[in-house]
């Protein structure tokens, strides 16, 4: 069976980053050990756990009004890393509203709740790796990390792929945003090409006229094409 | 082609109504499901020994009772149990914990030949933490735990932040902390 290969050094975040500040009490202090990929790290869950409703991907949709905001569409591509879509993947989205407030019990930021937008969604890639959201565009939000902290809009993913190490969870942020520069979240991860993979594209063939803006983003999982068939041609 | 994975980031403290609202996703072995019928339960412990209250997530990926997976990879997929997914899914509630019933994963065939103790990978995600942790759970006590291709590769005195211990008074009930530093911090793997 083929193994993941390692990430390249610092296209991924460091677990111990001190501009995070949550990451201190909650980084390993030991070193990790390195294990084989055996069976259990091969094989990995596939989306069978949760069917997919009819408006799951569709965020300004759950309520009987429309939510409050910018509409946007996100899509994409899910691929391995040998630029495969990866097809049949669950994509599960969730983020602010445009007021920057999240549905949860523990976000206290004194923007308002928008009563038409809960702000999670889920999708399934089709054959070929492709996803697609409609939502609003989620707004900025301070958060406590060190003094006038500010978090860049971003909408966090959630994906599983061909195997147990292909599993991502991550945040895509949009073109241009200032925030971006001085947020410790998105610059745990050392390289600037890396981080620029988590920005997302304004694509105008995606944008609907009259109707709502479009961005592209697309995601790499850990992985390559397993089956017999590619291997040999290699 | 030659792609780069995408970067990870934390699912920040917010994940729960967006990951975690399927509370059945801590139910893997239905009443149909083969095998010993288990209990596990975690706690999750920061480096100021605090728990984790609500921000953190785990998730479960194990073998049936037969030690199969239910994923195309796996050479006897056609055994496996047709009522066990094996994946788990909960938020660790305002003591750090979170309560899985599962089955006793049987042995898996290890790449140098022979098989696996039985364990059950863990994926640990949470506030704080840009890349998820990943580790196993082992039962303590097991004649297989002594030659476990991954376990053996662990420095004796930390093999048994991996042992889920039975818990006193309760049938067939395991449990295990994880612990994110300190003296008894977990073994973590790079994989």
């Amino acid at each position: 069976m083929k193994e993941y290969p390692r990430t390249p050094p610092g296209t991924q975040p460091e677990y111990l980053y001190k501009g995070y500040r949550s990451s201190v009490q909650r980084a390993p202090s030991q070193p990790l050990i390195q294990v084989p990929q055996t069976l259990s790290e091969l094989t990995g869950p596939l989306y069978g756990h949760n069917p997919i409703g009819e408006s799951d991907n569709d965020l300004t949709r759950h309520f009987a009004d429309p939510p409050l905001g910018e509409r946007i569409i996100v899509a994409g591509r899910v691929l391995d890393e040998d630029g495969r879509g990866v097809p049949n993947a669950l994509v599960e989205v969730w983020q602010a509203n445009a007021s920057g407030r999240y549905r949860h019990s523990r976000d206290s930021h004194p923007a308002p709740l928008d009563p038409n937008f809960l702000g999670a969604g889920r999708a399934i890639t089709d054959d070929t790796g492709n996803y697609r959201f409609v939502s609003i565009k989620p707004g900025a939000y301070p958060w406590r990390n060190h003094q006038n902290a500010w978090r860049p809009a971003h909408i966090h993913f959630s994906l599983f792929g061909a195997g147990l190490l292909s599993r991502l969870v991550t945040q895509m942020y949009f073109p241009g945003d200032p925030l971006m520069a001085v947020d410790p979240v998105l610059h745990s991860i050392a390289d600037e090409s890396a981080r620029q993979r988590l920005v997302s594209s304004f694509d105008l063939s995606l944008t609907e006229p009259e109707w709502a803006l479009g961005y592209r983003f697309n995601i790499v999982l850990r992985g390559r094409a397993a089956t017999p068939f590619e291997d040999g041609r290699k | 082609m030659s792609l780069i994975p995408s970067p990870s980031q934390t699912v920040g403290p917010f994940f729960n109504f967006g990951l975690t609202t399927n509370h059945a996703l801590g139910i893997m072995a239905p009443d149909g499901a083969e095998g010993e019928h288990i209990t596990l339960i975690f706690r999750v412990i920061d480096g100021e020994g605090q728990p984790t209250p609500g921000d953190s997530m785990i998730e479960l990926w194990q073998a049936d009772s037969q030690g199969h997976y239910q994923h195309p990879l796996d050479p006897n997929l056609a055994a496996a149990d047709k009522n066990f997914s094996g994946f788990g899914r909960l938020e660790t509630d305002a003591n750090g914990v979170c309560v899985f019933e599962t089955v006793k994963p049987g042995r898996v065939p290890s790449p140098y030949g022979g098989a696996q103790a039985p364990h059950i990978n863990v994926t640990l995600f949470g506030r704080g933490l840009g890349k998820p942790l990943r580790t196993r759970v082992y039962f303590a006590g097991d004649a297989a735990n002594a030659d476990d291709p991954v376990l053996t590769l662990i420095p004796l005195d930390r093999r048994d932040t991996l042992l889920a211990k039975p818990v006193s008074g309760q049938l067939n009930a395991w449990a295990i902390e994880i612990h994110l530093q300190g003296k008894a911090e977990t073994v973590f793997f790079d994989v």
